[in-house]
């Protein structure tokens, strides 16, 4: 295993409105991009219960991306707004009990912003590529693993 | 505690209360909550050092009062507490009459005497001893010697550690967990009718005491109160584990306090920080 090449997973929330239309655009614009990201889909960032990012990395994600409409876009009109103001805490409680917060990514992508979401994706591949896997919840899962007799 | 047992019977005489929440001497002298419905059980009310208990965890918990309104005898941490549950449209301020106590700060271990080593960490920092807030005001104030905040050294110490030894620190210290919710039961601003730990249909947070699901449970703990925690450490007092949970709710106050200058509880009127937004927040962490 260990002579494996580490191939990160990231999970990434999406908005349904913007961030998931512009990954469907770089699809439908056939703009290449790195398949380590899987996606879910949510109504909004507001949506995104910091349990989510917590059960993500719990579950074995090495990289969390969370993206949603620009500012005053949101198709809720505050939803975002909302939700920024939650992440300033949970990015800093995160670091603070040890999960660098620097695995955990946001960003504003709109639904014409294919490119954007590309480049995107590939950056929080290959920065999380380069961090390595995250071992914390690795090592507590082998602790309620049932033996196999 | 004369004046309070005065103001407490005069409350009573005059119909104005259906009952009080205070402290009072069980058999053994030890300081337990006591809730009075007449003016003959005022009779057993004290304040002491030995009144650690938050009483405002009550206001949301007891069925409401059959006529009159409730009254509450309250330190200055406390009065913080009940003015968070007003913020938050929890309880009415006109539901409510606060009996301030001037509080000369209380004990850390219950059951040992009084003394500099032996006083709560959170009297170190204390702006309240002479609550902000309330509709009648007993007690004087004492000077008091206070002890040295370990606390502090912990935090500048965790802060300077890298992510993998705080990880380390903080699963040395989960471990412990049993998952008993006393921190919840305790805390005055936990007054979700179901806690997000309880639901089951997803489970998001394992509700067996591995230390997986405790450190999602605490860290979810301390991200619903942040913002919102007034630092009474009630939840670190109850914790049978010893889990020293001040340390994350506070620094969870320092974000609030560096990053919106807020602090809560301190103003009846001021809107809550979670649940409202600015359109300027800060947002240099997104991409």
């Amino acid at each position: 295993m260990e002579n494996e090449k580490f191939e990160p997973k990231i999970v990434a929330f999406v908005c349904n409105w913007c961030t998931y239309t512009g990954a469907d655009l770089a699809g439908t614009s056939r703009l290449k991009q790195q398949t380590n990201a899987r996606l879910i889909r949510v109504p909004c960032t507001g949506r995104i219960d910091p349990v989510f990012i917590i059960k993500a990395f719990e579950k074995g994600a090495d990289g969390v991306l969370v993206s949603g409409c620009h500012p005053n876009d949101c198709h809720y009109n505050t939803g975002n707004f909302h939700a920024r103001r939650r992440w300033i805490f949970f990015r800093q409680l995160l670091d603070f009990v040890g999960i660098d917060s620097s695995r955990l990514y946001f960003s504003w992508v709109s639904a014409s912003e294919g490119k954007k979401w590309v480049d995107v994706v590939d950056g929080v591949i290959n920065s999380v590529r380069e961090k390595g896997p995250f071992n914390g919840y690795k090592k507590l899962n082998k602790e309620i693993e049932i033996p196999v007799k | 505690m004369k004046q309070l047992i005065d103001i407490s019977k005069e409350l009573f005489e005059s119909k104005q209360v259906g009952y009080i929440i205070g402290y009072a001497e069980d058999k053994f002298k030890r300081v337990k909550p006591f809730v009075a419905y007449s003016s003959l059980d005022t009779e057993r009310f004290v304040f002491n050092n030995n009144s650690v208990n938050n009483l405002a965890v009550y206001l949301t918990r007891l069925p409401k009062a059959k006529e009159g309104k409730i009254g509450i005898v309250a330190k200055g941490c406390d009065i913080k507490s009940i003015i968070a549950l007003i913020q938050e449209n929890q309880i009415k301020r006109d539901d409510v009459i606060i009996i301030g106590v001037n509080c000369n700060s209380v004990v850390n271990q219950i059951d040992e005497q009084f003394s500099k080593e032996n006083t709560a960490i959170k009297c170190k920092y204390c702006q309240v001893r002479t609550p902000a807030h309330y509709d009648y005001l007993v007690g004087e104030i004492k000077e008091v010697e206070l002890p040295e905040d370990k606390n502090f050294a912990i935090m500048q110490k965790l802060d300077s550690m890298s992510a993998e030894e705080k990880w380390n620190f903080w699963e040395a210290e989960f471990e412990k967990c049993v998952k008993c919710y006393a921190c919840r039961q305790v805390c005055p601003l936990c007054y979700c009718e179901q806690c997000i730990v309880d639901k089951s249909m997803p489970r998001w947070i394992d509700s067996s005491a591995t230390t997986k699901g405790n450190f999602a449970w605490n860290m979810i703990r301390a991200f619903h109160l942040s913002g919102r925690c007034i630092g009474c450490n009630e939840c670190e007092r109850a914790c049978p584990a010893e889990i020293p949970l001040s340390l994350l709710n506070r620094k969870m106050g320092m974000v609030a306090i560096n990053e919106f200058n807020y602090r809560h509880g301190t103003d009846i009127n001021q809107p809550t920080l979670i649940g409202n937004y600015n359109v300027n927040d800060k947002e240099d962490f997104i991409m």
